[in-house]
């Protein structure tokens, strides 16, 4: 007879193996639909468009953001910047003034009342474009990413929106090798839930939306600190069409130090599981598709699946401290260094463990075909250990601490 | 407006049935190192049913041998690994037949030995270094765990020490017979050493006090490699 806890883990592992293989189907599906230009492209037409950046206390970065802007391949009278210092305490807007000069960037400063969806916002009113965009101070965008983006609503008048690739920038730790992998991971997952419909979130960095998108929806909503999430489950709840462009690369700073990250993810959970409380009532519900059906019950069961393997990690390791403490209490610490040999009747061949080497090689698999398509080639990187690493060690702490917090309603600040 | 939002439910149902498939690829594998495993086990007891019928062969020549020719300690690890194995097998494959069957021919090969080494000991006048141990698989047994790293720590220490292990429960016969020959209680762990009935915790102290043939053995075999 099964145990409750080895049926509780079968099930873990089916549903997330069926998650991996539904990935990996929708790219066989519609792999030959995935494209990776190299150099510009060009439009019939290139449409008025605004990127608003919101800033506070960026006086370091700040330069490297708006220059990435101002290099983009996009005629430049089609293209307005807004920076809006979000009442910065350093010297943000003393560096800000340079740019004053440009005919397409406007200045903005207000006050710090309400974070970064205030922000954007704040640019939302000001803007007249045809498309709006926003990009975070700490973010940079590769030269074609505009245009790159822009094709697809050209090819699609039903597309609202397009979400970037968005690439670690620079990784100088482990913990920064760590997040690019998940991040290059991200990039598959995103461009397979945009081939199905179901883009779950339309992140800071550089995602492009039609104008009409906040006219007739509204601007972005506090939504818990992540309104980037919010506003692609509102499109979503609405039938509005959101793409993935896979080759409009965008850099991105990651977070240097467990403090950092654990703080930056903390948000993102806490926020993804009070969107997706807000939003429950998309959830299996066959009216909107993917996103109810697939994307917010998969992120539900991947939180659930890692701190359940965590806790059972935790409970395995505590039993066999146990079991050593007993031995040294019994027969003493018997300090004799002996040789482990090696013998493969030893090695585990429970179904459990095919189930979750087969659950490991779709992983690896879907890491490679994200390669594929950030870079052309598919390949294994090294920086796929550090990622088990950062998910299997330091991912649950925070999901644990964002699942506590969002049962008892504790939020969590912006910065 | 977003067409997406109509549910394939073909997709849904076909990743289904390879998420299925790929859960009954897993439990074939698994199967099937099973059976290997199973078929290494049969295998190592088949060598040792051999071995010991050598002995016994061999012990039966005696008479006109010397004690000194008896080779009696492969046997002993190969008993003792052949164990491990069952162990293992016991705790990851589970109670199937196929598992109880080679614990009980396990058993038989124990008792075997366990005779041809009284009788070898009563002959040629050696004193014996072997234990009976009774645990429980059964009912949750903390004491026979505690016994189980006691008597592995005495292996370790006198690696000529003979261990012959029995599952109380075990519903083999001759298991029963050797219960009820030595009156093991059912209070475990029990041990019997020189036909002498120990039950509860006994500790490596303990057993070296009631077997001083431990503490020659010991000396031989550090003798020997001195030698």
């Amino acid at each position: 007879m099964l145990d409750f806890s080895t049926v509780i883990f079968y099930m873990i592992m089916f549903l997330s193996a069926y998650i991996q293989v539904f990935f990996l189907v929708t790219f066989l599906e519609n792999r030959k639909k995935i494209i990776r230009r190299k150099g510009s492209v060009e439009l019939i037409s290139y449409p008025s468009t605004t990127v608003i950046v919101p800033c506070w206390n960026e006086e370091s970065t700040i330069d490297r953001t708006v220059s990435s802007l101002l290099d983009l391949d996009y005629p430049k009278d089609k293209l307005t910047i807004f920076i809006v210092d979000d009442g910065s305490t350093d010297n943000t807007w003393n560096v800000l003034q340079k740019y004053t000069e440009h005919f397409n960037i406007k200045i903005f400063h207000k006050e710090n009342d309400g974070g970064k969806y205030a922000a954007v916002n704040y640019g939302l009113a000001r803007a007249t474009s045809e498309f709006i965009g926003c990009l975070d101070a700490d973010s940079f965008v590769d030269k074609y990413a505009l245009k790159r983006i822009m094709t697809y609503f050209a090819k699609d008048e039903s597309v609202m929106a397009v979400a970037p690739a968005i690439i670690v920038d620079s990784p100088k730790n482990i913990l920064q090798n760590a997040q690019r992998a998940e991040y290059d991971f991200g990039v598959f997952l995103k461009k397979m839930l945009g081939f199905m419909g179901a883009i779950h979130v339309l992140p800071g960095p550089f995602s492009i939306f039609r104008k009409k998108v906040f006219d007739e929806l509204g601007p972005y909503r506090h939504a818990h600190n992540t309104e980037d999430a919010e506003i692609a489950l509102r499109m979503q709840e609405h039938h509005y069409k959101i793409e993935h462009c896979p080759d409009a690369y965008v850099y991105t700073v990651t977070p240097n130090t467990v403090k950092k990250l654990y703080k930056q993810r903390l948000r993102w959970i806490y926020g993804f599981l009070k969107n997706a409380t807000d939003y429950k009532h998309l959830i299996f519900n066959k009216r909107y598709g993917a996103i109810g059906i697939f994307t917010i019950p998969a992120g539900l069961l991947s939180i659930l699946t890692v701190v359940y393997l965590f806790v059972s990690m935790v409970y395995d390791l505590g039993s066999n401290i146990f079991h050593k403490f007993v031995q040294i209490q019994t027969v003493g610490l018997n300090l004799s260094v002996q040789v482990p040999s090696f013998d493969w009747f030893f090695i585990s061949t429970k179904s459990i463990m095919f189930i979750t080497v087969i659950f490991y090689v779709l992983l690896i698999l879907s890491m490679m075909i994200s390669k594929k398509i950030i870079e052309g080639k598919a390949r294994l990187s090294f920086d796929v250990v550090y990622f088990a690493f950062l998910s299997s060690i330091l991912a649950p702490f925070w999901l644990t601490v964002a699942v506590y917090n969002t049962i008892v309603s504790k939020s969590v600040s912006w910065r | 407006m977003n067409n997406n939002n109509q549910t394939d439910w073909k997709k849904y149902v076909i990743v289904l049935f390879i998420t299925v498939g790929l859960f009954l690829l897993a439990g074939y594998l698994s199967n099937y190192f099973n059976n290997k495993k199973m078929d290494q086990l049969r295998s190592i007891q088949d060598k040792i049913s051999v071995d010991l019928l050598s002995s016994e062969t061999q012990f039966s020549l005696l008479q006109e041998q010397s004690c000194k020719d008896i080779n009696n300690t492969i046997l002993s690890q190969e008993l003792s690994s052949l164990a491990d194995k069952i162990a293992y097998s016991e705790n990851n494959i589970g109670s199937s037949d196929d598992v109880i069957a080679l614990k009980k021919y396990y058993s038989l090969l124990e008792i075997k030995d366990y005779l041809l080494m009284q009788k070898i000991s009563e002959r040629c006048g050696m004193k014996s270094v072997f234990v009976l141990y009774f645990y429980s698989s059964k009912d949750k047994c903390d004491n026979c765990v505690k016994q189980g790293y006691v008597l592995d720590a005495l292996r370790k220490k006198y690696p000529d020490f003979r261990v012959y292990s029995f599952d109380y429960h075990l519903d083999l016969s001759a298991v029963k017979t050797l219960i009820s020959i030595y009156k093991v209680p059912s209070d475990l762990p029990a041990l019997v050493i020189n036909k002498q009935v120990y039950s509860g915790l006994k500790s490596i102290e303990d057993i070296e006090k009631v077997l001083p043939a431990l503490q020659n053995i010991g000396k031989d075999s550090k003798n020997s490699k001195t030698d």
